[in-house]
């Protein structure tokens, strides 16, 4: 596609480095359309799981328990089990869903984005990010839902002809965020399915078991690999990108909108839509990289997800890294500058209030550590890589706590100020969600091909497509 | 290798895929239907009550005035249920010893209200007051229908929300004089518009939307 792409002379086998400093190759060793077909198609077709899969899929799944147990008792008490009340209405379950929401930002930014810019490099990783995208929608969606007093009439804001005449308020972002993170939800799954369908052909002409080739010929929906199938295949898939590619955007700042819509101080910023933005990206590679290396270490996949991989993903890491700081840096400068003595107030509580220990816990590893990916050996150190990516997820947390609880926990009247403290079911639904999370997560890597098989042998049949710098 | 699907594969996922959706749509279509038909509205179906109470009887062919039964409509949030003494203002010399009305002889005698099943139940989180609705000019079969017709009571709207609000987003559609607001058969004038208009006027009837606010019925 790109003349340049091909970069002669490179042995396509060997650990080279690009004039940048890059590792070049794609893969770590000579790959042939069927080591691909058996690397990744093994995964799912083989009997017995290798024991760190169980050892995780238990943890998992017992976490997801206590998620069940969480969510049962809010129905049966209401809210109050939560820490949240007047002044802090807002806790953890609005923390929650940003969060998770952020780390969904991930798959649509590598399948879609880097599809269009012929970032070929996106092959071994995409499959498995928009599955992670896919499971993180479904845990942020989870708790707006359970914020409310009484989930079960969540529909009341949809548009729909109801007894009521109760028509959603759509001057709310809180309404636009259910058509945002609905339409992200839908176009993410479509792509995932689409791309999913190649690959899902392969794996049941592989399959050996009756119950197998019925599984996967049915999600195959009948694919022959014809030369019409492909062409019809990648107007779909190029098109799907195409309209995903402004939801990476969009999303997020509608998200962004819930705060900075409202009047409070800290929330009421313009800043808000692109440093949220960022901030996504960020967490949302963070959660790929956490993911990826231990998977990659299990499956033994390290041919097919290299060194250079990780460069990339940390490279995206830095560069979104240093806008979300300059975010916090350009909120405290406008509170300074606006000469508005409670967005004056609402930063210096920040930084030194009850709640300044997390503030500075949160520079310390969103801002501080992450710099330490300007080394090209950390950024090619897998521990190193992983300890960073893990302090990215907490300071992305972190950093929707400080926005959300030091903002609204002292507003402009001094006698509405009021304290925010978890209740241990506020810490069971978040370790909750993370058990719901890596749950669909390793069913996902149990049943279905977690890497692009299609994909992937293209680039083994034009090799020089995975030579750029 | 024996082929898995057979070739009527490709018509079962056809039939799953359109089946899906016309089944998607068929269910939102049944759940409106059975929303808004009697069986969810009890609209036009009468109640079995203790005693066969005819409005026909009493307002058409008697010509009882609504308030000499339900006494507080004009003064109180209820519009009040007769007592048995009531009743037996007339049923002490008429009709005194028909089998029909031993219930109500037998609420005197006990000293016990009876027990009527309510055709028009609000549920508890929505504050009506039926004085005010009197007072602003809606009348009594703006709501509860041609009363004056029915030989057992029911209801004839669904009292949804939605219902409440065609009127308090639009009083002036449903406003009538004063003085004929416990006319049964009270029709609009031909000069409704212009009418009703001056009506909303002259009752101070609040047209700014506050009628609207979730607060006016949810207190």
């Amino acid at each position: 596609m790109n003349a340049h792409d091909a970069s002669p002379g490179t042995d396509h086998g060997s650990p080279t480095l690009s004039p940048l400093g890059y590792p070049t190759n794609l893969f770590a060793g000579k790959e042939t359309f069927e080591g691909v077909n058996e690397t990744i198609g093994s995964v799912v077709l083989r009997d017995r799981q290798p024991r760190p899969w169980w050892i995780g899929f238990i943890i998992a799944f017992m976490l997801l328990m206590v998620l069940f147990l969480a969510i049962s008792w809010l129905l049966i008490r209401g809210v109050g089990i939560w820490g949240i009340n007047i002044p802090v209405a807002w806790g953890y379950a609005i923390v929650n869903f940003v969060w998770w929401i952020g780390i969904a930002h991930a798959g649509t930014f590598i399948s879609a984005i880097l599809l269009l810019m012929f970032q070929h490099w996106r092959t071994a990783i995409n499959r498995f990010s928009e599955a992670m995208t896919l499971f993180a929608i479904a845990c942020a969606g989870m708790f707006p839902l359970l914020h409310l007093g009484r989930p079960w009439v969540f529909y009341w804001i949809l548009p729909y002809p109801d007894t009521m005449k109760m028509w959603p308020q759509f001057r709310s972002p809180l309404v636009w965020d259910v058509f945002a993170v609905g339409t992200y939800f839908t176009v993410s799954l479509l792509f995932w399915y689409l791309g999913l369908v190649p690959d899902l052909a392969t794996v049941r002409d592989r399959a050996r078991k009756k119950w197998q080739k019925i599984f996967y010929g049915v999600l195959a929906l009948g694919w022959r690999n014809s030369a019409a199938h492909w062409q019809r295949h990648q107007i779909a898939y190029l098109l799907l990108a195409a309209l995903a590619t402004p939801l990476v955007l969009s999303v997020h700042s509608v998200v962004s909108l819930d705060f900075s819509v409202a009047q409070l101080p800290g929330w009421h910023s313009t800043i808000f839509p692109p440093y949220f933005v960022a901030g996504a990206i960020y967490s949302g590679f963070a959660m790929v990289i956490t993911i990826v290396i231990p998977v990659r270490k299990i499956y033994r996949l390290e041919n097919l997800i290299t060194l250079r991989h990780f460069n990339n993903m940390a490279n995206v890491m830095l560069v979104t890294g240093l806008i979300v700081a300059y975010g916090y840096f350009i909120e405290a400068f406008m509170s300074w500058y606006s000469g508005d003595i409670f967005d004056q107030y609402m930063m210096t509580n920040r930084v030194l209030g009850p709640y300044g220990w997390i503030f500075w816990l949160l520079m310390l590893v969103n801002v501080v550590i992450p710099q330490a990916l300007w080394s090209a050996r950390v950024r090619r150190n897998l521990v190193a890589l992983f300890l960073v990516a893990l302090s990215i997820n907490l300071g992305m947390w972190l950093e929707r706590f400080v926005i959300i609880i030091t903002s609204l926990h002292r507003d402009f009247v001094p006698s509405s100020w009021g304290m925010f403290f978890p209740t241990i079911w506020d810490w069971a639904t978040l370790f909750g969600s993370i058990g719901l999370f890596l749950t669909l997560l390793f069913l996902f890597i149990r049943f279905l091909p977690m890497i692009a098989i299609s994909e992937t042998r293209e680039l083994v049949a034009e090799p020089q497509k995975a030579m750029t710098l | 290798m024996a082929q898995i699907f057979s070739r009527n594969a490709n018509v079962h996922a056809r039939v799953t895929i359109f089946g899906a959706v016309v089944l998607i749509c068929g269910a939102g279509w049944a759940t409106n239907e059975i929303f808004w038909s009697p069986y969810t509205t009890y609209v036009g179906v009468p109640l079995n009550q203790p005693v066969p109470f005819s409005h026909k009887h009493h307002v058409a062919e008697d010509g009882i005035d609504c308030r000499y039964c339900h006494t507080s409509v004009e003064k109180s949030r209820f519009a009040g249920m007769p007592t048995s003494e009531t009743c037996m203002h007339c049923h002490s010399q008429i009709f005194s010893d028909v089998p029909l009305l031993a219930p109500v002889r037998e609420s005197l005698a006990t000293n016990t209200p009876l027990k009527w099943n309510r055709v028009h139940d609000l549920p508890d989180y929505v504050y009506f007051d039926h004085s005010v609705h009197v007072a602003k000019g809606i009348g009594c079969s703006t709501c509860h229908g041609r009363v004056d017709q029915m030989p057992i009571t029911w209801r004839v709207n669904t009292l949804y929300m939605k219902w409440c609000l065609e009127c308090h987003s639009d009083p002036q559609k449903f406003v009538r004089p004063r003085d004929q607001v416990f006319d049964m058969a009270w029709q609009p004038p031909s000069n409704q518009k212009t009418e009703n208009a001056r009506l909303v006027g002259q009752y101070h009837i609040d047209t700014s939307g506050r009628l609207m606010n979730c607060s006016t019925c949810h207190r």
